[in-house]
């Protein structure tokens, strides 16, 4: 079988876990194999994850920098490329402090606790074609769940502190954690439902087309869910303009107050790679995963996400903070319905794909939102006068 | 009003500076980050700093008389000064010790305002540092004795006026040596300022 170089080029990382995985075949049994197997997937992610978080922070760091006009590191390195590892050596050599009256496992168990569902979620990511770790039927059931569970860990290390700051941030934490998850849930859904499967993988494959354009935010609801999803996504990472669980102008550091190190470090490392998977997880929902014409999918993927993130950082350089009860009201007032009238419209699509249908959505989408503008319109009472009495 | 306009708006602004911030100059819209070391901004001309003592030729020739005018009218009082002494102790009209503490000095430049020998100036040089702070800034006459080009070329307009104006009034100082066959010999109570050769 003849294949073209582009075919070797996307597959370089495959083609080279098979050929180190035939090498070990030679001369060891086929238990130490898929051990390996294993085991080669699981180094990969385990290294990514910090790496990437590492030069996230430096990203991150330059584009606000850029946004407010100045340059951001640069001395370190050449354009500071060794910020991050200068920052990591003064993370490790930092003092840890325990606060005396703190419940000390569970404020040694939270950051370590965090890092888990944050790692485990990169499994279900389909990093490119036939890079998914594991092809798992329930993938993005898998995510939603583990995604869940940073919550716990947030409250863990804001409860064990025992400063009124920390519990403070942790509740906020759970509040809005928990509130944004269901929009972000209920925005998948209609992914899943064209797609007709909850695995990452068959979700990508079924937005191909000519030229592998066919992702589902050219469709009207496509472009609302990727929108719900991404603005819960950034909710459910605690970033900016929805990091009431850290708000430093409040709450000093919020959950992470009493926390130093390399302890602190863990929920930074945490926090940044969450960030990048539900990146991810929304290029591959919504803006066809590693779909794309010409370059490598491995390519497409990435290209992808890091689009996503500076759209967050954007978004971080722009937007001052929520009050609480925005925060909560636009997740159930707002967010939520639209959520349920964009599955009724992906059912619509799902009959008629053709310009009525755009015609129809668009219209059934204006007036949801005006009605929903107008519900959720704050009220403002009315300023009383006091006549002086003469 | 379309709802949502106004969170538009507001990215729009951020992505304006994110992007002149790579092409524009500092005025309008890009980075004014002076990057120090390196890169520095000018000093202007009349940017004053601590005090430094002029010499005209040669460090021999030192434009300070010793006459004390500055320690007096220096406010915190960091200026101190010694008349040197000839051999026969007789008072020369030049410092034996002239140390200014760049500690204490509040940068006001009035010993350079007082100065009726126009010895006294304020220096540009504004990167002083020293291990400790009693010792380590108080500076020297050799230390603080700079030359009348370095002058010129750290205030140009000032250095050149005082330069006019001493060489106008050693015109006339001449001229009248030059009228006046046999001068008499008490010359004190006139204009301060004679240079005395030898």
């Amino acid at each position: 079988m003849i294949r073209s170089w582009e075919f070797y080029v996307d597959m370089i990382f495959v083609t080279a876990k098979a050929w180190i995985l035939s090498l070990l075949g030679r001369f060891l049994p086929d238990w130490i194999v898929v051990l390996a197997s294993i085991t080669i997937s699981g180094v990969v992610i385990l290294c990514l994850g910090p790496v990437i978080m590492m030069y996230l922070t430096l990203l991150e760091r330059k584009v606000i920098g850029r946004i407010q006009n100045r340059y951001g590191p640069n001395r370190v390195g050449k354009w500071g490329l060794l910020q991050p590892i200068a920052d990591g050596i003064k993370m490790f050599t930092k003092e840890d402090i325990v606060p005396a009256n703190a419940d000390k496992i569970v404020h040694l168990l939270a950051p370590i606790v965090i890092v888990v569902p944050a790692l485990m979620i990169f499994l279900v990511v389909p990093f490119g074609e036939r890079m998914t770790a594991v092809n798992l039927n329930i993938g993005l059931l898998f995510f939603i769940a583990v995604s869940s569970v940073t919550i716990l860990p947030i409250f863990m290390g804001s409860w064990a502190s025992r400063n009124k700051y920390s519990l403070l941030g942790g509740m906020r934490t759970a509040a809005q954690m928990i509130s944004y998850e269901i929009p972000m849930t209920l925005a998948v859904v209609p992914a899943i439902m064209m797609s007709q499967s909850l695995s990452t993988n068959t979700i990508v494959l079924a937005q191909t087309g000519d030229f592998d354009l066919h992702w589902f935010i050219f469709t009207p609801w496509g472009i609302v869910g990727f929108i719900i999803f991404f603005l819960c996504a950034t909710a459910e990472c605690n970033r900016p303009p929805f990091d009431l669980p850290e708000a430093e102008s409040e709450l000093v550091a919020g959950f992470h107050t009493e926390y130093s190190g390399m302890k602190f470090a863990l929920f930074y490392m945490a926090e940044y790679m969450n960030a990048f998977t539900l990146c991810g997880i929304a290029a591959t929902l919504f803006l066809g995963g590693w779909q794309g014409p010409f370059l490598p999918s491995w390519l497409w993927f990435f290209g992808k996400t890091f689009l996503l993130i500076c759209v967050m950082i954007w978004f971080r350089g722009t937007f001052p903070r929520f009050r609480v009860d925005h925060l909560m009201g636009f997740a159930w007032k707002f967010l939520l319905p639209l959520t349920l009238i964009n599955i009724l419209l992906t059912a619509l699509w799902q009959f008629t794909s053709n310009l009525t249908a755009w015609l129809w959505s668009i219209l059934i989408l204006g007036i949801s939102l005006w009605i929903l503008v107008k519900l959720n319109r704050t009220f403002v009472p009315e300023k009383r006068h006091y006549p002086l009495e003469s | 009003m379309i709802f949502g306009m106004g969170v538009f708006k507001g990215m729009m602004v951020t992505l304006k500076n994110f992007l002149t911030s790579y092409v524009c100059k500092p005025d309008n819209g890009g980075i004014f980050t002076v990057q120090y070391p390196e890169e520095r901004e000018k000093v202007i001309e009349n940017f004053r700093n601590f005090p430094f003592l002029v010499y005209d030729e040669t460090p021999e020739k030192i434009r300070c008389v010793a006459c004390g005018i500055c320690e007096r009218e220096c406010p915190p009082k960091c200026i101190h000064i010694e008349m040197a002494l000839d051999a026969a102790g007789k008072p020369t009209r030049k410092p034996a010790v002239f140390d200014v503490d760049y500690g204490l000095c509040m940068n006001c430049g009035m010993c350079e305002d007082v100065c009726p020998f126009d010895s006294i100036f304020m220096d540009h040089a504004f990167e002083v540092t020293a291990p400790e702070q009693s010792e380590g800034l108080v500076r020297h006459k050799e230390r603080l004795m700079k030359s009348n080009e370095y002058f010129q070329k750290v205030r140009p307009t000032l250095a050149s006026a005082i330069d006019q104006k001493r060489k106008a009034s050693e015109d006339k100082k001449k001229a009248a040596a030059a009228q006046a066959p046999a001068p008499p010999p008490p010359s004190a109570g006139g204009p301060p300022a004679k240079q005395e050769p030898k």
